[in-house]
Formats: C-alpha cells, sequence, structure tokens
C-alpha cells in the first residue's frame, strides 16, 4: 500500500492519555517533497503526532514508517540520524553557546553521527562543518550575530535559529511545530518567504500550525485534524471547502 | 574567536608551561618555594582540571571523584609493592585502575542526571570507601594504611638489583621521586602540562563542544541525533583517569595511603578548588587548587601566639579581641576560613576567581569595542 | 526470634533520626525547591543546644571552706551548681533532665537560626541552579561545623540520658518471651519521640490552614504564588520548621551517639540517601524509607548477615540507594513531577 513516493506514513496510530482519546486511528500518508500541513484546534492532537513521529512518545497501537523502515521505538536520536528533524516551537536552543556553535552541533551531528571521541582535533580546523553551518546562519538571516550568545537573543531570532540548526542538518523531513505562532505579521511574512525557498530540495516538510494564511501559502497538502481523528484530507483548496472542516475548525476560529 | 585560535592556545600552552616549571622562582617571595608543597599544587591541580572535564564542560557534579584518586593511589603502592619502585608503571597502572573504577561507576551513575547523579556518585564513593575500611582490608590495609615493606616481593626490580637494607624508595629510573625531592616535584609539574594540554585540546574539540551542548541543553541534543550517554560516559572516564593520575602521583611522592583519602569531604575539595578558580575555565581548576592548597599550608601554620606578634603594635584593648576573632580563621580553624571564601565566591562570583580576574581586567581594558561584547558565560574558556 | 526483634528495635530508633532530618529536608525541598546541604549540620546544632544547655546547668558556684581541708592539704572547695542553689529540687531535677529539657531551647534557637539561614542566604537560591544551592549550603555546612568545633573541640562530648531512662527495658518480658530482650529505655523514647514529631508535623501540614498552603505550595509553587498568598513568609516559616524538626533530633539523640563537630555531615549524607529513596518533595515517603533503612541497616550489621555477605553493613544504605534510583527513577513514593530530569 505503501507508494513509492510516500516517506512519511503515520499508519493507524491510537494513543490515548488515561481515557482521552489523542489521536485515533490516525493515518497519514505524506509524500515525497511536498509540504503538508497538518491543521486543526486547540487539543486536536497536532502535538501529540508530532511527539509521536520523532519517538517522543510510543503510540498505543499502530506504527511509524519513514522511508519503508518503522521508526516507532526508536531512539530520538537515532530518528533524527535516518533524517527526521523537529524544529520545536518553544526554542530549544543551547543557550550558553554562541549562535555559530549552536548551528555547528547539529552539523557536527550530521557528519559525525555515531559517537566518535574526535576530542584531539580542533573544531577551528573543522573549515568544513563550520562553514555549512554559516551558511545556515546566512540563510536564516543571522549571520551578523554569529559570535552572539543565543541566550541574548530575542523570541523571534531564536526561532529563526532553531529553523537554522534544523535546516544545516539537510533533512529529508522536517517537522516543523507552529513556526510563526507568536510573530508578527511581519516576521510571519518572513518567516513564510524563507519557508518557500526550500522547497524542491527535495526535502519534505511537514508543518502544525495555527495561521491559515500560514498554511494556505506554503502547503500543497493539508490533513485536518479534530479530537484526535482525521476529517478531511485534500489540497489547500479542497479543505477550505469541506463543510465539515468549516463547522469544526475554521468557522469557529475564523469568523 | 576565530582568530588564528591554534595560535592563542600555543601561547597560552607556552605561557602554562612556563610558570609551571618557574614555580620554584615565582613562589620563593612568599615562601612556598619547597618541592613538598608545590608537588601538591600539580597533583591537586590535575584532580582539579580532571574534575573540571566532567563539571565544568557537561554540568554533572560528581561528589565522588575522591573515589577515583583513592583507587589510583592503592594501585600505584600495590605496583610499587609487586613489581617495582619505578613510578612509570606504577603512573600507568594507577591510571588503567581508575579508568575501569570510573567506567563501572560512571556507567551506572550517568542513568541519572542533576542531583540524583550527585547522589550517586557520592553513594558509590562511601561505599568503596567503607569497603576500604573494612573488608577490602587485605588490599587497603585498612585504618593504618597500605605502605611498604620489606617483605614486599617487587618481582621486577628482585630481577635487576640486589636489595639494599631498608626500605627502597620510589624512583624515575635512578631519581629518587619520594621524599620531598625536587624530582617529585618536576615529575608532578611534567605530568600537569601533559594534563593541561589534554584538556586544552579536548576543550576546543568537537567532543568539548558537545560537553558543553550537553550541559548548555541535554534534551535538545537527543533531538539532534546524538546519543549523549557515550560523550558523558567518556567525559566521566578521562576525569576519572585524570583523578587517578592525581592518587598514582600521591603515591609517587609518598607511597602511603590511607582510605581517608576517599572519603566525600576529599571529594568536596576538588568541587570547592574548580569552583574557587572557575568551573568551565581552562586555568581556573589550577589556579582554584594551588590558591586552597597554599592558603591552607599557611593558614595552618598560622597560631595564637603569630598573630599576637603581628597585631602586638595595637593596645591591648584592640589586640585581644581581634586576635581572639581572627583566631577562628587560623590553625585548625583554615576549614572555616575556606567555608567562608567558598560561599562568597558561589554568592557573588559564580564564575570563580578567572570571572574576577576577567572584571578587573575589563576594568582596566576600555579600548572602544574591546572585544568584550560576549556576555560573561561562565563556558566560555577564559585565558 | 529474639533477635530479628532484636534488630527491628535497632534500627527503628537510627530509623528515627533519619526520618526526623530527612523529613525536613524534603519539605525544605518540596516548598522552597532547595536543595540543602547545611541540613545536617541543623541536626548538629540541635545536639550542641543540648551540650550547651548541660554545660550552662552545670555552672557552679565556688565556696571555699577554710576550716576543713581536703586529704591532699588543700582548702576544701564546695561546689553547687547555680541552678541547684537558686530552685533547690527543681534545680536538681532539671540537671538530671537536662536533655529533654534542652528541648525547650533549642527550639526558639533553631526557629531563630532557620529563620535568619533562610532570610539571609536560602533566599537569594531560590532562582539559582540546583548545583549552586548544593554548593552554598554545603559551604554553610563547613562553616557551621568549624565554627562548633572551634568552641567546642573535636571531641564527641558524651550526654547523659536522665538516670530515670538510663538503664534498659528488658522488652522481650512485653511479649511473654522471658528477659533475653533487653534495649536502652533512651532508644525506646526516642524511636516514640520521632514519632511524635512526624505526627506533629502531619497534623500541622494537614489540619492548618498554613499547612495546607505549604502543602498546595509541594504541589504547585507556581499556582500559590499566584493566589496573592504571601508565599515568602511562609516558605520562611517552613524553613524554620523544617529547622526545629532537625534540632530537636538532634537534642534527643545526643545520649544514644556523643554528638561531635561532623555529626551533621555523616547523618547528611544517609539523609539524603534517606529522602532520594523516599522520593524526593515526598513527606510520607521520607519517614517511610527512613525507618526502612533503619532497620535494613540494623540487620545487615547481624552477624550472621556479616558472615554471608561480608562488609553489607557498611554498604547496604547506599546499595539500596543505588538499586532505587536506577529501578524507581522517583524513589518509592515520590510524585510526577518533582525533580524529573
Amino acid at each position: 500500500m505503501t507508494a513509492r513516493n510516500v516517506v512519511l506514513h503515520v499508519a493507524d496510530v491510537h494513543k490515548s492519555f488515561g481515557g482521552l482519546h489523542a489521536l485515533a486511528d490516525v493515518d497519514l500518508q505524506v509524500e515525497e517533497g511536498t509540504t503538508h500541513a497538518i491543521i486543526g484546534p486547540n487539543g486536536a492532537g497536532k502535538s501529540t503526532l508530532l511527539n509521536v513521529c520523532i519517538g517522543r512518545l510510543a503510540p498505543d497501537i499502530g506504527a511509524v514508517v519513514f522511508d519503508g523502515q518503522v521508526i516507532t521505538g526508536k531512539q530520538p536520536h537515532e530518528i533524527n540520524q535516518m533524517g527526521v528533524v523537529r524544529v520545536f516551537q518553544t526554542p530549544e536552543i543551547f543557550s550558553d553557546l554562541d549562535l555559530l556553535q549552536n548551528v555547528m552541533v547539529p552539523a557536527f551531528a550530521k557528519r559525525d553521527g555515531a559517537f566518535r571521541l574526535n576530542a584531539m582535533r580542533s573544531v577551528a580546523t573543522r573549515t568544513d562543518i563550520r562553514d555549512e553551518a554559516l551558511h545556515s546562519l546566512e540563510e536564516v538571516g543571522l549571520l551578523g550575530q554569529k559570535g552572539a550568545i543565543a541566550g541574548s537573543l530575542s523570541r523571534g531570532d531564536k526561532r529563526r535559529l532553531e529553523l537554522a540548526m534544523g535546516l544545516v542538518q539537510k533533512p529529508r523531513l522536517l517537522l516543523l511545530d507552529e513556526p510563526t505562532a507568536g510573530m508578527s505579521r511581519h516576521d510571519t511574512n518572513s518567516t513564510i518567504d524563507l519557508l518557500k525557498k526550500f522547497k524542491g530540495r527535495g526535502m519534505t516538510k511537514v508543518i502544525i500550525e495555527h495561521d491559515m494564511h500560514v498554511v494556505f501559502s506554503l502547503a500543497d497538502r493539508v490533513t485536518v485534524l479534530a479530537q484526535g481523528r482525521i476529517i478531511a484530507e485534500g489540497s489547500p483548496d479542497e479543505v477550505r471547502g469541506n463543510a465539515r472542516v468549516q463547522e469544526a475548525y475554521l468557522g469557529g476560529a475564523h469568523p | 574567536m576565530w582568530n588564528n585560535p591554534a595560535r592563542n592556545d600555543w601561547f597560552l600552552l607556552a605561557g602554562f608551561s612556563l610558570v609551571v616549571l618557574c614555580l620554584p622562582l615565582i613562589l620563593e617571595p612568599i615562601g612556598a618555594a619547597y618541592p613538598a608543597l608545590m608537588q601538591k599544587f600539580c597533583i591537586f591541580g590535575i584532580f582539579a582540571i580532571g574534575f573540571n572535564i566532567l563539571f565544568g564542560l557537561t554540568g554533572y557534579l560528581s561528589f565522588g571523584h575522591a573515589a577515583f584518586l583513592g583507587v589510583g593511589s592503592y594501585a600505584a603502592v600495590w605496583s610499587f609493592k609487586l613489581l617495582t619502585m619505578n613510578a612509570i608503571p606504577a603512573i600507568v597502572f594507577a591510571i588503567v585502575c581508575a579508568a575501569a573504577f570510573a567506567l563501572v561507576i560512571g556507567y551506572v551513575s550517568l542513568k541519572r542526571s542533576g542531583i540524583y547523579f550527585s547522589i550517586l556518585t557520592l553513594a558509590f564513593a562511601q561505599m568503596s570507601y567503607n569497603l576500604a575500611y573494612s573488608v577490602l582490608t587485605p588490599l587497603t590495609n585498612g585504618e593504618t594504611g597500605l605502605q611498604l615493606s620489606l617483605q614486599d616481593p617487587r618481582i621486577i626490580d628482585a630481577l635487576f638489583v640486589a636489595p639494599q637494607a631498608g626500605l627502597p624508595r620510589v624512583n624515575l629510573f635512578g631519581t629518587y621521586t619520594s621524599g620531598g625531592g625536587y624530582a617529585g616535584f618536576y615529575l608532578c609539574a611534567a605530568a600537569l602540562i601533559v594534563c593541561f594540554f589534554i584538556a586544552l585540546r579536548i576543550f576546543r574539540s568537537p567532543f568539548g563542544l558537545m560537553l558543553r551542548a550537553i550541559k548548555s541543553n541535554q534534551n535538545r541534543m537527543r533531538y539532534t541525533g546524538f546519543n549523549t550517554r557515550p560523550y558523558l560516559l567518556a567525559a566521566f572516564v578521562i576525569s576519572g583517569m585524570y583523578a587517578g593520575l592525581a592518587g598514582g602521583l600521591m603515591a609517587v611522592t609518598d607511597p602511603l595511603v590511607g582510605a581517608e583519602r576517599m572519603q566525600w569531604t576529599a571529594s568536596g575539595e576538588v568541587v570547592l578548588m574548580t569552583i574557587l578558580g572557575g568551573a568551565g575555565t581552562l586555568v581556573g581548576p589550577v589556579l582554584g587548587a594551588a590558591v586552597i592548597k597554599y592558603f591552607e599550608n599557611i593558614f595552618s601554620s598560622f597560631s595564637v601566639t603569630t598573630l599576637q606578634g603581628v597585631f602586638g603594635f595595637l593596645p591591648d584593648a584592640i589586640e585581644r579581641p581581634l586576635v581572639s576573632f581572627l583566631s577562628l580563621f587560623v590553625g585548625d580553624g583554615w576549614n572555616l576560613t575556606l567555608g567562608v571564601v567558598f560561599m562568597l565566591i558561589v554568592i557573588f562570583l559564580p564564575g570563580g576567581l578567572m570571572e574576577g580576574l576577567r572584571r578587573i581586567w575589563s576594568l582596566f581594558d576600555r579600548r572602544p569595542g574591546g572585544g568584550d561584547k560576549v556576555p560573561a558565560a561562565q563556558t566560555q574558556p577564559a585565558e | 526470634m529474639d533477635a530479628i526483634l532484636l534488630q527491628v528495635l535497632n534500627g527503628l530508633d537510627k530509623g528515627g533520626a533519619y526520618a526526623l532530618i530527612a523529613l525536613g529536608l524534603t519539605l525544605v525541598f518540596g516548598t522552597l525547591g532547595v536543595v540543602n546541604f547545611a541540613h545536617g549540620a541543623l541536626f548538629m546544632l540541635g545536639a550542641f543546644c543540648a551540650v550547651t544547655f548541660d554545660k550552662l546547668l552545670k555552672l557552679e558556684s565556688v565556696v571555699v571552706d577554710p576550716e576543713k581541708t581536703t586529704a591532699w592539704g588543700s582548702k576544701l572547695e564546695i561546689r553547687t551548681p547555680y541552678v541547684e542553689a537558686w530552685l533547690g529540687d527543681f534545680g536538681r531535677f532539671l540537671h538530671d533532665y537536662s536533655v529533654p529539657a534542652s528541648i525547650l531551647l533549642a527550639i526558639p534557637v533553631m526557629l531563630v537560626i532557620g529563620i535568619v539561614m533562610e532570610r539571609g542566604l536560602i533566599r537569594h537560591f531560590y532562582k539559582r541552579p540546583h548545583a549552586d544551592q548544593i554548593l552554598v549550603t554545603f559551604g554553610l555546612a563547613i562553616v557551621i561545623q568549624e565554627v562548633i568545633k572551634h568552641f567546642f573541640g573535636a571531641n564527641p562530648i558524651p550526654q547523659p540520658a536522665p538516670p530515670a531512662f538510663a538503664g534498659t527495658a528488658y522488652v522481650g518480658a512485653l511479649f511473654g518471651m522471658g528477659q533475653t530482650l533487653a534495649y536502652p529505655w533512651w532508644r525506646i523514647i526516642y524511636m516514640f519521640f520521632s514519632l511524635a514529631v512526624i505526627g506533629a508535623v502531619f497534623a500541622f501540614l494537614q489540619f492548618t490552614t498554613y499547612g495546607m498552603v505549604v502543602r498546595a505550595g509541594m504541589h504547585d509553587r507556581q499556582t500559590v504564588g499566584f493566589l496573592g498568598i504571601d508565599i515568602q513568609r511562609r516558605f520562611t516559616v517552613v524553613f524554620g520548621l523544617a529547622a526545629v524538626v532537625a534540632g530537636v533530633a538532634g537534642v534527643m539523640y545526643t545520649p544514644i551517639l556523643p554528638p561531635d563537630y561532623h555529626m551533621g555531615m555523616d547523618f547528611l549524607v544517609l539523609s539524603f540517601v534517606v529522602v532520594v529513596v523516599g522520593g524526593m518533595g515526598s513527606l510520607g515517603g521520607a519517614v517511610a524509607a527512613g525507618f526502612l533503612l533503619g532497620i535494613l541497616q540494623s540487620f545487615a550489621s547481624m552477624n550472621e548477615v556479616k558472615s554471608i555477605v561480608p562488609g553489607i553493613d557498611h554498604i547496604i544504605i547506599y546499595l539500596v540507594a543505588v538499586v532505587v534510583l536506577l529501578t524507581l527513577p522517583r524513589g518509592l513514593f515520590g510524585r510526577k513531577g518533582v525533580m524529573e530530569e
């Protein structure tokens, strides 16, 4: 059933916390190279779904298949090594390190993934890693501040740094958790432009998003979750016209 | 920080080596230029550098590092007893034993983090200490302490030299290192320089960067594709090896070892040294070790009579209360001074002495735009 | 059977001390979020309250009687403690009961020490990392113990139990086992004393509004803060309470273990293990683990056990701690969310 170009397959995943069904029979296929948005009202199970995908939570039933391999039950770092990278909603950066170091660490992870006691070679001699990191910083527009301590950045800049840390790993699948939540309209637009730049680099993106503007600007396909179930799936236009979706989500949130 | 970093590091290493090797000259004016004290600086400097590789870089606070020090010492003395009085096999043996021990304890303790890690290391160290005092007496000679005796086999020595009367002394191919001579000091100094060099490389390496990233946000490391356990275990074992080397050198300079070397107060001491000097800095721990050992030496030799001599010029009404107050802090009261200073450091100067020096430096260094844009992060190696 | 019962009894009084120290430790941790390495020093300070009180009672007036001489030819000195001179029989009674009576001194003293400590030092470390809290209280513990060493010397100072309780109780007789099971009275007293103090602390937390706020604070510090309750003052009281509990535990322990300046550190390490085994921030866990580890320790020191596993008596507590920490991440009774990594 897995088509050739399906890169991520969430197969009949069920997850409940106590009596609450956070995810019920969620079956989701993400095609390679597309940008797939997952939307839904608060508590619909979006974050749970993301956590299941990166190995933070284990599903009760079902499995997550990435690139033909079951990743359920694997350690988070193993999933990352396979090319699944998550960009966090609340910035999870290395606040004590400077920006360049923040991006170099994931760059090293990509290159020297398995543990290697490379204790005798200086970081400074690894110009390859450094150039990748600088390039990534440049793409998100933080190159000018590469020497600043990450903890001192503004919230918006921290999120751009997050993005740079994700991009430097050249992920095959990038999971973005509400990349524009809490941003001003201007920052939101620049983030959209930024994400658009990466279209067609062989990178598949899954975006969890509240903001319809973002979803319809970026997504090729949209899945709508409500109360842990998929209630609609299709192209942005199809979803927009879906009555159930309007009732469950759009109607309420965007009158 | 990327402007020719390698050259700066070589300067740092050269400067450090120069200072260490010239200690006898530098310490002459303050009356600390005798080998027994200076080799203590070096030994505890090594211990603190090693502790700092774990605590300063990863933030894992071990309260059991003295156990590795003790294991190193015991291993070295056993090497003297069984094999040879030469210092080199003893040191190697000490490092290997401490590494094996650290591997086991680290593997278990690193299953937890934060305060639980501290408690686990503390528990292991206390177990080692208690066992060394009780059932392991055949290995440790209990309360008396492990020492050399005339009946020791010393297999290798027996092959080459005819036994002489009296206890043999620890030597380095003929030069005696025990008993407080300069040979002992220079052996320790050389070891300290090597250790400093290795620590420098670790700080600058990708490995060091990963450790710092773990300290900053371990959770993120997992989602960045790192299995953090091997990194932490490697840091733990390396720092255990440093402690083992320090313990071995203690035995090389004085081949008598008691279990109290493993007690948790001894672990506390290396924590104090590292924090006092500046955790996460390269030079700080060595500085902290030297300062603590120096003032321990000075303060504990002070007595009430010395104080009375110093303040004799004051009128009695002032002298007496002053002397009786100050006598709290000297002699046996040295630990009180240490406790007070340590508290002041943690409260007011969490970056330790290195942070203090850096602040003083920046007061004088008012060049326009002069290099201090980077906020004072503890993890920034300070030179 | 006797031997087993005796070991249980042996464990209970030691366990009582562990439980009392651990109770304060975990209370402070649960409400204030502070890891207090100086808590053992508070136990030790309590013990030295008893020593001080005893010394005060022993202050004597010396009257030289010129008429009589001693066998050595010197003038006979008649020494009368002031308390006896002033208070007569009651003074003598007080002298005999100096250990329990010094609780009256210890409570206000420990309360003041606790409040000063919290206001002066601990308060400024609420928001600092746990490592900093450990370090600064570790420094404080060194300072306290060195000051005590300066004034009281390094040697243990034995404190007698009141003469009425000095002997041994034939506990076995109560169970109809004859006179085979003898056990010091004072240890039995200590056991009941610690149970009473634990009961009092729990009653305070359970039945007073003050205690209710404290419990709420242990559950969710932030929310309680949002409710507009003056959390700062309550923190101070909690810390004072913990100091008093540790202090009276120390006072009553003096006839069992002659106090010296480093007893605090010895007990601290063990109490931390107790807290962690019980579960960080769990009051019931601290008490249960205290008694449990006390009993385990006394069983491990039985000759029968030692002959099977040599040295087990020295390491049993730490061994239990390691096993519990590795198998039950939150300790025996720890709640979710407290001190998770």
